[in-house]
């Protein structure tokens, strides 16, 4: 296999499969997951006054007071990296490119310097909040697999991309389809693994703001 | 032709300054130091009579003839085709005046005369199926004729994409088994000037190199030069200002296309192709195809054909979308099942459940 056909079939049959089972898989988590449901809390509700689900969506995304100076690598790198994904991710324009010609939605995009330099950034941030881990006894000992091999599935396809953009280590060509291939992965373990917290993210959140509020806790 | 190629020259009106400029830029365009346009000129300008010209032996295979088409645009008056006079082409099937029987004892005549010195151009794909029966000359299918000429060979020059790589003949779903000329020559060394058609300056510049040096210039994994072939289209398009700040031509004729914006979009494979295009042009420097409004084929790369359609932008996918339906009806079928069996599990559970009284814990 050249990597012409390496290329077309990581853009043909790989991505198809990858984003068949990204799909399925998705669908099938968000299923069994909100189907669990939770016992019924017969207590008599102290529910404070205002809706403490929405809020908590929208607090959990501030850092607590105090928090920032006690845990800056962990805010601050996070923030940034999720940030830096964003950017990366949605206002490349090779990437909204692809994003309209699968769903006919487009946006302007960003000019390439600014990405190039989004992506840095991004990869920085991870590469420190990942050394905090390994650094802190605490999260190191709170990660488990999972932890590790999420942040290299996120890791590749940024530092890929970033590579076949700026003509780094392989060719041009071989380093696109390793990079497609990288957000393909990362497409199949999506569902299956911690990574699925962009789709629960906000529903924990709110299912927390609200059982908080149900025993009276301020939000 | 008669006496060394420098006197030829002046007969023909081409001056020593221009030849020694000539010589100059082709080892600039290969990266070579400047040392070398001399070291060329002195080669060539020294290649003596016509019986000590090395020969060149050109064999058609399954081709459409463009390659040659190729070469002889650029001929006269170019200097490039010149090169040609410092070389005797013993066997062209499309330039030489005879045929039949005589081409054919002017092939076996080149071959005996020039036993392990000859330089072998292939153009065209070999067929392998049918036992090569796809295409023949002179009754010996292609692939009897390659190996036979190839024995005697010093070199080989695989010209075009088909000879290169497989080319059109090869493309899905290959009917008459088509193959490269390194997919049947292990023991020669072979240089492929892929291209649909290759560009005549790469060629004649590693003719230049080969009688220069006696050997054949630096090649990169896919055996190409890499003096033509080391850098991508994309990377030195005149476009490429474009790309970098996202002006993108949408149709062929939008002000995007007027105004000479990136043609990514509308298909360009230049970010993933390999060729001089960009910076050597065609047609005397003319122009090439992305100045000329279209984008970049892919042409010099193997299996072009079936690179996944020539408009389709290089970041669009095949269409991983048809199956989406598919996959989430099966995700929701799973997602369901999934939930029964965790409720099942959770009844099973409930229906376990044995109460604790104080007497069970005072037993």
């Amino acid at each position: 296999m050249n990597e012409i056909q390496l290329l077309t079939w990581v853009r043909g049959s790989g991505l198809d499969i990858a984003v068949s089972i990204f799909l399925m898989g998705v669908i099938w988590r968000l299923f069994e997951i909100y189907s669990l449901g939770r016992k019924k809390d017969l207590s008599a509700s102290r529910c404070v006054a205002g809706a403490s689900g929405w809020h908590t969506i929208f607090r959990r995304s501030l850092p607590p007071q105090g928090m920032v100076k006690k845990s800056p690598v962990s805010y601050i790198g996070g923030y940034t990296f999720h940030i830096g994904l964003a950017i990366v991710v949605f206002l490349f324009a090779p990437h909204i490119l692809l994003i309209r010609n699968l769903t006919g939605l487009s946006w302007p995009g960003l000019p390439s310097q600014f990405v190039d330099l989004a992506a840095v950034v991004t990869m920085a941030a991870m590469v420190v909040v990942l050394a905090d881990r390994i650094n802190k006894p605490v999260k190191r000992y709170l990660s488990t697999f999972g932890d590790w091999f999420t942040w290299t599935v996120t890791f590749l396809p940024v530092l890929t991309g970033w590579l076949a953009v700026r003509h780094l280590l392989l060719p041009y060509t071989t380093m696109l389809a390793v990079h497609i291939l990288c957000v393909e992965v990362l497409l199949v373990v999506l569902p299956f693994t911690k990574l699925f917290h962009a789709f629960t993210l906000f529903g924990s959140r709110w299912f927390n703001g609200q059982v908080n509020g149900h025993k009276g806790v301020a939000v | 032709m008669q006496g060394s190629l420098i006197e030829t020259l002046a007969r023909q009106g081409v001056t020593r300054r221009t030849f020694m400029k000539y010589c100059a830029t082709l080892a600039s365009m290969m990266a070579l130091p400047p040392s070398a346009g001399r070291a060329m000129a002195e080669a060539m300008a020294s290649a003596p009579a016509a019986s000590k010209r090395p020969s060149v032996i050109w064999l058609p295979f399954q081709e459409c003839t463009g390659c040659t088409e190729s070469i002889t645009r650029s001929h006269s008056p170019t200097l490039e085709g010149l090169i040609f006079d410092v070389i005797s082409l013993d066997y062209q099937e499309t330039l030489m005046a005879a045929a039949g029987h005589q081409a054919e004892e002017a092939l076996h005549a080149a071959m005996k005369a020039n036993e392990g010195k000859y330089l072998l151009i292939v153009d065209g794909s070999i067929p392998l199926g049918l036992d090569g029966a796809y295409s023949c000359i002179a009754g010996k299918s292609n692939l009897e004729s390659l190996k036979e000429v190839a024995k005697g060979a010093a070199a080989i020059v695989a010209m075009g994409s088909c000879a290169a790589f497989g080319g059109l003949p090869k493309a899905n779903p290959n009917p008459t088994g088509a193959v490269s000329v390194a997919d049947v020559i292990k023991d020669k060394p072979i240089v492929n000037i892929p291209g649909c058609p290759p560009i005549p300056t790469v060629m004649t510049g590693v003719l230049a190199h080969f009688l220069t040096f006696g050997s054949l210039p630096e090649l990169d994994k896919l055996g190409r030069p890499k003096a033509f072939y080391g850098e991508t289209i994309h990377d030195r398009c005149y476009r490429r200002p474009f790309y970098d700040q996202g002006k993108f031509a949408k149709t062929f004729d939008d002000e995007g296309a007027r105004k000479g914006w990136c043609l990514f979009e509308l298909g360009c494979k230049g970010p993933v192709t390999y060729n001089a295009c960009a910076t050597v042009k065609w047609n005397g420097g003319t122009s090439w195809p992305v100045e000329s409004g279209h984008g970049c084929l892919g042409c010099s790369e193997p299996d072009f054909w079936d690179g996944g359609g020539f408009y389709k932008a290089l970041s669009m996918p095949a269409n991983p979308l048809k199956m989406a339906a598919k996959a989430a009806a099966v995700g929701a079928v799973a997602g369901v099942a999934v939930s029964f069996f965790n409720r099942g599990k959770k009844s099973a559970a409930k229906s376990a459940h044995e109460t604790t009284t104080l007497a069970d814990l005072e037993k």
